[in-house]
């Protein structure tokens, strides 16, 4: 055992003598290295950010996986009974104990402006509408249960929309009138970001407020949808069963569609990111690859530079194993280290506002922050540039001749 | 006790042709403790060959090299330098001190492969034999701030600092002026007498094989015991054996 520990102290130590002495000659390649693992750990990283923004982006767009939406419509004339749809709706999620799920509907209000009156899209909502969409604010908040008792209904509006009420202070607890059969004073309380640039206004509001607000007339032709955030595995079980239950609830006469509409279930069973991994692993590879030859070829001459102080080593006890694993380990010891400066340089690059807003192209994207996989795949790697650099160096220092190396 | 043993040693390696070249034929040697040992020979009589299997680097062709009475061909490659390691101390030539270290450092190269007490303690052990060469005030020169007498002075403590059985001594006034060739040889044998180590001494140099106890000449892979006047005399090329 202390043969052990002072073979391995033995070892470290001379791999860090040959660091401390060979400083500029280390200094190069750790160059070389450090810049190979930031393009690595970078381009990991930004694949990554990028990966989680667009699934954010998706997920705000069509839900989280598995998001199941439930259509209901009529097959005559006769729309179906939407308190009926509704009522359907509810018995589903209380069976099978869905946590996230709620129905909404796009229905069109007028809204009173101070520049006058203009139809806006309308999106009815659940409280949980905000955890399946990851809906993020720009100002004020989403809706709470609380605003579901609310006499004056409670509105959260697109920039757009905001834009037009001319940016008041929340605080204030601004309103809009909403014009239809009855004039109707709606508080705003929240803003979201546009979707994509120029959007037209669009305001959400509680189901409960738009069927309180909206005439049964016009709810009657814009039956509710429902949205459900099922576990992935039981997706396909869930959907089958929902279908069967609301049509089976709401008898002759009606249409039930259950569908997945999650981004996950665009591309059937393919990774709709693979072709953007495929690409990203790829470059990184490369990047690896060029970083670890200029590392192979600094060790090699490294070592043919050095047979004459193996030679003496040798002569002084070291075996062959010590001396590989002394060769090798200055190769990690090194590339460790500028797997390290590499990682670091990758996240200050990565967080730097210049390159968040490229990544966003100003989108209003949540970005995640810089990912640990990345870093830990960054100093991994250089680590292992750092053995497979060491191993033929290291196969050359151990078949030294050792008079031979030390006389001539 | 013997040290090391040769018995019939032979070395031979194939030419690119495929003949065979007889390096070394037929070697006896035994050197036993406090034993001082010089060997002569010209350049291509086979003595790196033998410094090879002397110093435990090598396998000879055929005979036997015993170490402490062991043979050496049951010693796997692994327990054979760490007997190196343990039991036998270079000296060369051209010194090779490790650049870019210092004296002290230096002398702690070999006791980074030992293990237990001169292993935990190398840098008080190393400091030590720099004191008993006389360079304690120069440990932390680094070699191209010592002269050459001062260099091999460090190389001296460097093999002796793991308390060899057996020093090599590979031509090691060879870069040295006479006076300090003197000098430094002087200190080896003492230093070698001190702690019991059989030296044996490499050299073209007929003063310096002259201090030893028994003398041998290598003259085309034939090792063969040699009378101090005529280890003199090789020094004259002109003077015939």
């Amino acid at each position: 055992m202390s043969g052990f520990a002072s073979g391995l102290v033995g070892a470290f130590s001379e791999a860090w003598a040959e660091v401390r002495i060979h400083k500029t000659r280390v200094l190069m390649s750790l160059i070389g290295v450090a810049v190979a693992v930031a393009a690595l750990t970078s381009v990991v990283g930004l694949g990554s950010i990028a990966e989680q923004a667009m699934i954010e982006t998706y997920e705000r767009q069509s839900g989280r996986p598995a998001t199941l939406i439930v259509n209901v419509w009529g097959t005559g004339e006769v729309p179906p009974d939407a308190l009926a749809v509704s009522a359907a709706f509810d018995t589903v999620v209380d069976r099978y104990q869905i946590e996230y799920a709620g129905a909404f509907t796009h229905s069109s209000q007028t809204v009173q402006f101070v520049d006058g009156a203009m139809p806006v899209t309308t999106m009815g909502v659940e409280v949980g509408y905000g955890t399946l969409h990851r809906v993020v604010m720009t100002n004020g908040r989403w809706f709470v249960e609380a605003d579901e008792q609310r006499l004056a209904p409670a509105l959260v509006v697109n920039e757009a929309f905001y834009a037009r009420m001319g940016w008041p202070e929340l605080s204030g607890h601004p309103t809009v009138t909403l014009l239809g059969d009855t004039k109707t004073a709606a508080v705003v309380v929240g803003v979201i970001p546009e979707k994509w640039e120029g959007e037209e206004p669009v305001m959400h509001m509680l189901n409960s407020a738009y069927l309180r607000i909206t005439p049964p007339s016009v709810v009657a032709w814009s039956p509710p949808m429902l949205e459900a955030w099922v576990p992935t595995e039981l997706s396909d079980e869930l959907t089958f069963r929902i279908k069967r239950d609301i049509a089976g609830a709401l008898g002759e006469g009606v249409n039930v569609d259950v569908s997945r509409q999650d981004y996950q279930a665009w591309g059937g069973t393919m990774d709709p990111f693979g072709p953007f991994k495929l690409i990203v692993t790829g470059v990184s590879i490369l990047v690896l690859l060029l970083g670890a030859l200029g590392l192979v070829n600094i060790s090699m001459v490294t070592v043919k530079q050095r047979i004459r102080e193996i030679g003496i080593r040798r002569s002084f006890g070291a075996t062959a194993g010590r001396v590989f694993f002394a060769v090798m380990m200055e190769s990690v010891v090194a590339s460790a280290v500028a797997g390290v400066v590499g990682v670091m340089i990758a996240v200050l690059v990565i967080q730097s506002d210049l390159v968040q807003s490229w990544i966003t192209s100003g989108f209003p994207v949540d970005l995640p922050p810089f990912p640990v996989e990345a870093a830990i795949i960054g100093i991994g790697a250089a680590t292992l540039v750092g053995a497979l650099a060491g191993l033929l160096p290291a196969i050359v220092a151990v078949r030294v001749k050792v008079i031979n190396a030390i006389r001539y | 006790m013997t040290i090391l043993r040769l018995e019939a040693v032979t070395r031979t390696v194939a030419l690119p042709d495929g003949s065979p070249l007889h390096i070394l034929r037929g070697i006896d040697l035994g050197v036993a403790v406090g034993d001082h040992v010089s060997i002569v020979g010209r350049s291509g009589s086979g003595k790196s060959t033998l410094l090879n299997l002397l110093g435990l680097l090598d396998s000879p062709t055929s005979g036997e090299i015993f170490f402490e009475d062991r043979p050496l061909s049951a010693l796997r490659s692994g327990a054979r330098d760490r007997a190196r390691g343990r039991d036998i101390g270079f000296i060369f030539q051209q010194f090779n001190l490790l650049a870019g270290r210092t004296a002290l450092e230096n002398v702690m190269t070999p006791l980074l492969y030992a293990s237990g007490r001169k292993f935990w303690q190398r840098r008080k052990l190393a400091l030590e034999m720099l004191d008993r060469v006389g360079l304690a005030e120069r440990a932390n020169s680094m070699p191209e701030q010592l002269s050459g007498g001062e260099q091999q002075r460090v190389a001296i403590a460097r093999a002796l600092v793991r308390g060899p059985r057996l020093i090599l001594a590979d031509e090691p006034t060879g870069a040295l002026d006479i006076e300090t060739g003197a000098s430094v040889m002087q200190l080896l044998d003492s230093v070698a007498q001190q702690t019991g180590a059989a030296l044996i001494t490499i050299t073209h140099d007929a003063n310096v094989a002259a201090l030893a106890d028994r003398h041998y000449r290598l003259d085309r892979g034939v090792l063969a015991p040699v009378d101090v006047r005529r280890v003199i005399a090789l020094a004259e090329p002109e003077v015939a054996l």
